[in-house]
């Protein structure tokens, strides 16, 4: 292995300008001439807008213009980007989402009006200005109240507030299965809805080129290619030509930065209005009230099992909220996301799964870090976990029992997927040793005399990333392919510039794939750059998300890295005087074999340039080859992590005081950065399982709006983690790799509500909702104690 | 933030005179509260009267059966000083961040009687006197609600008098979004008598719990804490917790605080 090769923990390039601020982010852009907007936010869930008295803004100091809905009604709405059929083969409900509200306003935070004005506090100073007639309307929250037939509609369009009410599988055949079922047990699990929070906002610049006529958006964005595409050709109906989209350092996204939002359409549009380019950055609050919020769904599932505790068939019926509009992807995150992992790493033959997506008066919902996979996980978990209390069986032994063997693989599940690779067996006895298993019951006992309940939990996951297969998802129906470009330009000294799709906003692209390059160039990473996320720079890209980086970004860059490798040993060969088939290239050296010739690739990347001894009558002259990668399959990182908690029963304070994760994902570039978004992972998914939730009243307020109230996990909340991989390789893609990106948040909160209930378990608590918070753990065991009081 | 006019008195007197001179003058101390509150446009005052540059106005100072601490003192100049008792500057070390005991003011806390805020239940679980421009308050007669307190127009806390406890112990269970008191209870034994306040928890605000105070009057332990009652009414209830929560909550805190103090 070199040292900064594949499976070097080569600290990350990009840290330095990050550490000593000097990144880019965009509110470090500051354009010639630049004005601001401040966009004017309803603070009802639902109301008519019976009229918009703007004179008043319009005429305030340094105001530039002001737009409301009326102005931008005959633009496309923000477009959705995967249909969804219901049972019945008819396509979902999909309601305009309009740029600025046009009549109505359907969710706190909805935008109403934009000002633009010199700077901006002037532009917020105008916005008090603005007279908005609101007529308030009932507001609904509540997703089983949404779709009971009397409950407000969010859109006249979506009868009953449904969006869509999908299946996959065939319940009468799963029902069979049940029938013979020597047990059959049954949950109710809730997946809190969750704020994003990255740590830089949201922002946008918009700005026009009078000239050229070509537009500018500098965005906070995970994908500016996928922007480009839904802005212009949904939205604001601009040719790519013409249109150039820009995401520069961004400082996280976690998925709420890959959907195209209103704000980037609205300074676009009225840059050339004004005639001056337009900034927006989105404050803490706003943040709260207009990113796609995470999860949110409803869940009843029951398991059949034999009388030896062998999974027999699953029925799983999930109430999935998409807030008040479809964002980009929320309607594939419950249904292609989620349905499809309900096999677990189980070898379950039967499983059917209803969900209805539903419309309410809050903050739209889509994928965030996991997608789908997290609320997969954590009903199965909570399930498996729960079969084994109630039959008796150990937790560890039901998992062996029903996993998929790994010797059965290639496995094709019950719910469409096919799994390549994976060793449950492998990642469960590596944990099971890192966490001491075998000295749980003494740790347990010493915390008892301690006044401490001490609990153990567990879940064995796989995932499906990588996204995704262009034909698949596009027979599912996704309004895009899922490829990734990838272009490799050798300059004339051996120096090289990347040009890739993927885009990193705190994964370390700059990094790992740099590594790649070195491993496979055998020059240093210094002579290595690596350039995303600019569209006038980029061929093309699909962009980060769904752990699809390294398995899709990282094989395109492979497969062009092989097109460069492949013409280089043609230069060497007609410049050595060599057979191409006798051309070795081996730590960055071309030699022909059984000779003491030798040729640097460097001098090999000149000879492409200043080709006076080249062959011309083969190539052109140049290094530089561009690659597209479809990916064949997803891929199934899949792993095992073991919680241990302390519960303080006077309080019902619970103190994580271990946390285990052992993950399969795949051929590890870089360990140090893979172990990185291992523990950030984990730190999301104990924020879901023990302190975050987003909540909303009944009236659609949103109670949780600021940090204040909204509990994010802090280092104290957190304890040292012990986290180790094991390694099966990807069968589909030749670097052999997974994903590692979405793991720690997929896999961990059942183990921690797992360990949470073992630990309760002895006081008579069966059930507890996330987050598990001081109070909820004090009420469970309230109720436990006096079982008559709790009803 | 709305525009204001900004003075920076070198003395109380000058303080005074600035405040009486906007038609909405406000005093800003270490502006922890205040300076999120502007900025969020919930306030909007005409003058914003500094009091960082009143020298007088920072310091602890041991007079012996009590110690004296300077309104304009920050938490962690309180929390590092050896004349503050333990408890008090325990308390002092635990409220926020580094960042905000670095700014923020014993004056600022008091003044303000935010219901989750730690002074307060120092004030009076300690029997402080609150030392202004113009008189001195017993903490008793001080704290008159939420955000209310017995000031007038124009007055300025200058200093708070802390008598010296023989045993004394704040215990704070954080809120655990904001870290600010959910349920923070202060129990302190000064010249034989016992005083218990608590904070985080009344609607009103801070309050002394006089049925556990009786309680321990007699038999200072944890356990005289369980015979005592604590009344529900009168409690906050939110998405943290309910009222029914904080009263256990108070009876958890109050035992712990007196095994502390053993």
């Amino acid at each position: 292995m070199s040292e900064t090769g594949i499976g070097a923990s080569v600290k990350r390039k990009e840290d330095k300008r990050f550490l000593t601020g000097q990144g880019n982010y965009l509110h470090d852009i500051e354009r010639p001439n630049q004005s601001y907007a401040y966009i004017l936010r309803s603070p009802m869930a639902h109301a008519k807008i019976n009229g918009i008295d703007t004179a008043a803004a319009a005429a305030a100091p340094g105001v530039l213009a002001v737009f409301t809905g009326a102005d931008t009604a005959e633009l496309g709405g923000i477009p959705c980007g995967w249909g969804v059929n219901n049972k019945d083969g008819s396509p979902m409900a999909e309601p305009k989402h309009p740029m600025l509200a046009e009549g109505k306003v359907r969710h706190v935070g909805d935008q109403v009006a934009v000002v633009i004005a010199e700077t901006y506090e002037q532009a917020k100073d105008a916005a008090e200005l603005i007279d908005v007639d609101y007529e308030e309307l009932p507001a609904v929250v509540d997703m089983v109240k949404a779709i009971s037939g009397d409950g407000p509609l969010v859109h006249d369009e979506a009868a009953d507030n449904l969006c869509y009410d999908w299946e996959l599988g065939d319940e009468a055949e799963v029902n069979q299965a049940f029938d013979g079922a020597a047990h059959v047990v049954s949950i109710d699990v809730t997946n809190n809805r969750l704020v994003p929070n990255a740590m830089e906002p949201r922002a946008a610049i918009g700005e026009y080129d009078k000239a050229t006529g070509e537009y500018t958006l500098y965005t906070t964005s995970q994908n500016p290619h996928v922007i480009r595409l839904l802005m212009g050709a949904f939205v604001l109906g601009l040719p790519e030509h013409k249109l150039r989209v820009v995401a520069p350092d961004v400082g996280g996204g976690f998925g709420s930065k890959i959907y195209h939002y209103a704000e980037e359409a609205i300074v676009t549009w009225a840059a050339p209005k004004v005639g001056r380019p337009i900034k927006w950055v989105a404050e803490r609050t706003e943040s709260f009230m207009s990113d796609a919020h995470g999860r949110d769904h409803i869940t009843h599932a029951d398991l059949a099992l034999d009388a030896e505790g062998k999974f027999l068939g699953l029925k799983v019926y999930t109430k999935a909220n998409m807030g008040a509009y479809l964002s980009t992807f929320s309607t594939c995150v419950p249904t292609y996301l989620h349905s499809t992992l309900l096999a677990g790493v189980y070898t379950t033959p039967k499983i059917y799964s209803e969900v209805k997506a539903i419309f309410t008066n809050t903050v739209p919902v889509d994928a965030y870090r996991g997608a789908g996979r997290p609320e997969a996980t954590y009903l199965l978990e909570r399930l498996v976990s729960k079969a084994a209390w109630e039959l008796g069986i150990d937790q560890v032994e039901i998992r062996r029992k029903n996993f998929i063997p790994k010797d059965a693989f290639p496995y094709q599940t019950p719910v469409a997927l096919q799994y390549d690779s994976g060793d449950y067996d492998a990642t469960l006895d590596k944990a099971l040793e890192l966490a001491d298993y075998a000295g749980f019951p003494a740790r347990k006992a010493e915390a008892a005399q301690r006044g401490k309940l001490r609990g153990i939990g567990f879940s064995t996951y796989v995932e499906a990333c990588g996204i995704a297969p262009s034909a698949v998802v596009g027979s599912l129906g996704a309004r895009a392919g899922l490829f990734e470009s990838a272009n490799v330009r050798v300059h004339p000294t051996g120096s090289v510039s990347i040009f890739t799709g993927s885009h990193s906003h705190g994964q370390g692209h700059e990094t790992t794939f740099a590594q790649l390059v070195s491993e496979t160039l055998g020059i240093p990473l210094d002579n290595i750059d690596i350039v995303h996320g600019d569209t006038n720079k980029v061929a093309f890209g699909m962009g980060t998300y769904g752990s699809r980086s390294l398995a899709v970004g990282g094989e395109a860059i492979m497969k062009a890295l092989g097109k460069v490798t492949d013409k280089a040993k043609k230069i060497a060969a007609h410049i050595m005087e060599a057979s191409e088939a006798d051309i070795e290239f081996k730590d960055g050296k071309f030699t022909v074999a059984g000779t003491d010739k030798e040729m640097a690739f460097g001098e090999i990347a000149l000879a492409a340039y200043v080709p006076h001894n080249f062959p011309h009558d083969q190539l052109e002259p140049g290094l530089e080859e561009q690659a597209f990668y479809d990916p064949m399959n997803f891929t199934y990182p899949g792993g095992c992590h073991i919680c241990e908690v302390e519960v303080d029963p006077d309080t019902g304070v619970v103190e994580v005081v271990g946390m285990t994760a052992v993950d399969d994902v795949g051929r590890v570039i870089n360990p140090m950065i893979v172990e990185g978004q291992i523990h950030g992972g984990l730190a999301q998914g104990i924020g879901q399982a023990l302190l975050e939730a987003c909540v909303y009243d009944e009236d659609g307020q949103l109670v949780t709006g600021s940090y204040m109230d909204y509990c994010m996990p802090r280092a104290d909340d957190l304890p040292d983690f012990k986290a180790a991989t094991t390694e099966t390789l990807c069968a589909h893609n030749s670097l052999g790799v997974k994903g590692c990106g979405e793991v720690g948040a997929i896999g961990s909160p059942p183990s921690v509500i797992n360990a949470v209930l073992d630990a309760l378990r002895d006081r008579g608590v069966s059930d507890i909702a996330m987050p598990a918070t001081p109070q909820a753990v004090w009420k469970a065991l309230k109720a436990a104690e006096t079982p008559m009081a709790a009803e | 933030m709305h525009d204001f006019q900004y003075h920076k008195p070198s003395s109380v007197a000058d303080a005074v005179a600035a405040l009486g001179s906007g038609e909405d003058a406000t005093l800003v101390a270490g502006g922890m509260t205040l300076i999120p509150t502007l900025k969020q446009r919930l306030a909007a005052p005409s003058d914003l009267v500094d009091l960082s540059g009143v020298a007088d106005l920072v310091g602890v100072r041991d007079k012996g059966d009590h110690v004296e601490i300077g309104a304009m003192t920050t938490h962690a100049a309180v929390a590092a000083s050896p004349d503050v008792p333990g408890c008090l500057a325990e308390l002092a070390g635990n409220i926020g961040d580094a960042q905000v005991r670095n700014r923020g003011t014993i004056g600022g806390s008091v003044a303000n009687n935010d219901p989750t805020a730690c002074y307060p239940s120092a004030c009076l679980a300690l029997n402080a006197t609150i030392v202004t421009n113009s008189r001195e308050i017993a903490a008793d007669d001080y704290f008159t609600g939420m955000f209310e307190t017995a000031l007038e127009e124009g007055e300025i806390i200058t200093a708070i008098r802390f008598p010296k406890p023989e045993a004394g112990k704040y215990m704070k269970f954080e809120n655990p979004a904001s870290r600010y008191a959910l349920v923070g209870v202060f129990v302190a034994k000064t010249g034989g008598q016992v005083r218990v306040a608590v904070t985080g928890a009344g609607q009103d605000g801070v309050f002394r719990a006089t049925d556990i105070e009786s309680a321990l009057s007699s038999n200072f332990s944890p356990d005289a804490v369980d015979s005592s009652t604590i009344d529900v009414d009168g409690l906050n209830g939110d998405i943290h917790a309910s009222a029914e929560y904080r009263q256990h909550l108070i009876g958890v805190m109050a035992k712990r605080a007196v095994a502390a103090c053993a």
